[in-house]
């Protein structure tokens, strides 16, 4: 018998089992759904992850004040003043390091013609945008003069330029922070969310100098609130790591044995843990939607072997007048690969179509890969016919006699 | 093996000596009893000849056209069929004789279910390897020849049992086989039904020159036949020539050539 017959009796067969055919082809649509559902949020998740550390910055290290307390660090301990724009300036100078930017940071009111705002305020060094990876969308930053000067010159987020100017173009406008007119100079390119959740748009940055004299104040002039340091290169992040450390301790005169009154963390190790968690959230996910693939294929072979069993009658019929083994095992076997193969596609369909869903609604990010696609639909083609295998050898081994004898 | 007999029973297309067969059955206590159905059977059936096996119920008459169609194996003697020895031949070359060489019809009829009757006619020519659209004409030919071609669309369950029988004869029919055994062939049918069947199979053998062995256990199915055997409790009783033969030529023709 040719292939394409027994392709044809296959699928008279599946045919004529519509309701049978169709629940057992259930079990597989699930289970493929699921597995390409699941592994596109896994992935998605991935992705925004690798976004958002490609965003901040490479080769970063944030220093703060205050020392590694047991329960981590946290951006916020604004009591402790001990590091100063000069530390950042000293470590701008070493070898390893290719720049810095001191930050001190509070929340502002702005106006411009009637509208109001109230916003986050950065005061900072021009380094801070090439360091913490930020790109104009128009304008300029501000300068190493406008530093010097403490000029009342602003950059704005893209959320804030938005909330202030709407359609219009903000550079070159004037705005008032608390009641002080400040020139826009810039406005910079959306980021989206932080790791941590926080909307990285609505944010102004201004001359730490400005916003030390003139905003924020300051009752220990010169201190800073943390710094970013960027350094030269991903494998020297050890070392510079040990050069910050000992280089602050000396400036901060701090005795052997002592505690560090600063904290250096490494953003680049702190991403690759955010990596890693993703990596086994997806991986985990695959693993419970792979069980209910499984779950699937046993499915599948439990109904060929009823399947077997209720067409004992008709093996016997086609071995009498001349299927050999290989034809009814081919037969069988076919049978059992065709509801995966479409349950897949079916299943392959739902989940992208899912996916989507979830992305509108969940607002997240969903990668399909086409490496899914395929897992997906070896998988399923591994399960039918693995547990497609087994009924189909029984059919096949079965003594036409005893076959025809089957009541 | 004596080489006289291999020698003299070159024509012959069945062959069948000292064959038996038993069954191993296990009983209450959980003992092997052996159940002895053939006995020493020695038979020999020449190309073209018509045969009728007789025999009680349970006599072993089912067994014994199970072995000789290839459905079944021997406990021990040695069956050849056209010259060659059947317990030699590997699974597919048996398949392959089932196919080509025998026509099976059985008492039940035994054709694929919700399969149209023009698929179940054209299936052996699918295992033969013949493609779908060419089987399917093959099929209808036949169809039209024994009176069916209205019904080739039709599932088993939509045929009467006389038109289901002619269904499956065509099927046996229809790789052109030199041997057709017919289990009981008439055992569901009435009286005129099984009167057309024999006919049919009386014109096959005589125009075709087609073997026929059937089983039946009535005398009037029986007398179509040429040749008479009869079984008894796993023994031929008798085996003889069939002199008060039914001849088609009294009869009007059902199957025209
Ligand atoms: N698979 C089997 N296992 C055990 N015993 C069997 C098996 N098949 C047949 N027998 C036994 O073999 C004997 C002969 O059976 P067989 O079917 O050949 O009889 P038969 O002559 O065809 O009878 P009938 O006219 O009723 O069809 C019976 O006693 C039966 O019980
Ligand atoms: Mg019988």
């Amino acid at each position: 018998m040719n292939f394409l017959a027994i392709v044809g009796e296959a699928l008279r067969a599946l045919r004529q089992n519509r309701l049978r055919t169709g629940l057992t082809m259930l079990g597989m649509i699930i289970g493929v759904a699921a597995v390409v559902l699941m592994l596109s949020i896994g992935q998605g998740a991935q992705t925004k992850i690798n976004q958002t550390i490609a965003e901040m910055g490479s080769n970063l290290f944030i220093v703060v004040p205050g020392a590694t307390s047991s329960g981590g660090f946290s951006f916020g301990s604004g009591s402790i003043r001990t590091l100063t724009i000069h530390d950042a300036q000293a470590i701008a100078e070493l070898p390893t390091i290719s720049a810095t930017a001191p930050v001190i940071s509070g929340t502002a009111q702005l106006n411009y013609a009637a509208k109001n705002w109230s916003t986050l305020i950065t005061g900072t060094t021009p380094d801070y945008f090439s360091v913490g990876n930020w790109k104009i969308e128009s304008g300029t930053t501000f300068t190493e003069s406008d530093l010097r000067s403490a000029n009342r010159v602003v950059v704005l987020g893209s959320v804030t330029a938005q909330n202030l100017f709407g359609d219009e173009d903000p550079v070159g406008k004037t705005i008032r922070i608390t009641n002080r007119p400040f020139l826009v100079v810039g406005v910079l390119m959306a980021k989206g969310q932080s790791l941590t959740g926080r909307d990285q748009d609505d944010n102004i940055f201004i001359p730490i100098t400005t916003s030390e004299r003139q905003i924020t104040g300051n009752q220990f002039p010169g201190s800073i609130r943390l710094m970013l340091v960027q350094c030269k290169s991903a494998d020297e992040m050890d070392i510079a790591e040990i050069e910050i450390t000992q280089l602050l301790r000396q400036r901060h005169r701090i005795a052997k044995g002592k505690e560090n009154d600063f904290t250096v963390r490494n953003l680049t190790a702190l991403a690759d843990v955010a990596t890693g968690a993703a990596k086994v959230m997806s991986m985990v996910l695959g693993a419970i939607a792979s069980v209910s693939l499984l779950v699937g294929g046993i499915g599948i072979m439990n109904i060929m072997l009823v399947s077997v069993t209720e067409r004992t009658r008709e093996i016997g019929i086609r071995m009498a007048i001349g299927a050999n083994q290989r034809a009814i095992l081919t037969q069988f076997l076919l049978e059992a690969m065709m509801i995966c193969f479409m349950g897949g596609l079916i299943g392959l369909l739902l989940g992208i179509g899912g996916a989507w869903v979830v992305s509108q609604v969940a607002d997240m990010l969903i990668v399909i890969t086409l490496g899914m696609i395929g897992l997906a639909f070896l998988f399923a083609s591994a399960v039918g016919i693995f547990f497609g295998f087994y009924p189909a050898k029984k059919a096949a081994s079965l003594k036409p006699v005893d076959a025809l004898r089957y009541e | 093996m004596l080489s006289i007999q291999t020698n003299h029973v070159g024509h012959s297309l069945i062959r069948i000596e000292d064959l038996c067969k038993s069954y191993d059955l296990q009983d209450a206590s959980g003992n092997t009893i052996t159940n002895q159905v053939l006995f020493n059977i020695n038979l020999t059936i020449n190309q073209g000849e018509f045969v009728a096996i007789m025999g009680h119920s349970g006599s072993g008459k089912s067994t014994l056209m199970n072995i000789l169609g290839c459905l079944d194996t021997s406990t021990s003697g040695s069956y050849w069929l056209s010259e060659k020895n059947v317990a030699k031949l590997t699974n597919d070359e048996l398949a392959r004789i089932r196919n080509q060489k025998i026509g099976f019809v059985f008492q039940g009829f035994n054709l694929l279910k919700r399969v149209t009757a023009l698929d179940n006619v054209a299936t052996p020519l699918l295992y033969a390897g013949v493609g779908r659209s060419q089987s399917r004409k093959q099929a209808l030919e036949l169809l039209r020849r024994t009176g069916l071609e209205n019904f080739a669309m039709h599932q088993p369950n939509q045929l009467s049992g006389g038109q289901q029988q002619r269904v499956a004869i065509s099927r046996a029919l229809i790789n052109q086989p030199p041997l057709i055994l017919a289990d009981e062939p008439t055992g569901n049918l009435d009286t005129q039904t099984s009167r057309e069947i024999m006919l049919l199979f009386q014109q096959l053998n005589r125009d075709q020159g087609i073997t026929i062995v059937l089983v039946t256990h009535e005398d009037d199915i029986a007398a179509y036949a040429r040749r008479l055997i009869r079984l008894k409790d796993g023994h031929i009783i008798y085996d003889k020539n069939n002199n008060t033969n039914i001849s088609v030529d009294k009869l009007s023709r059902i199957f025209p050539a």
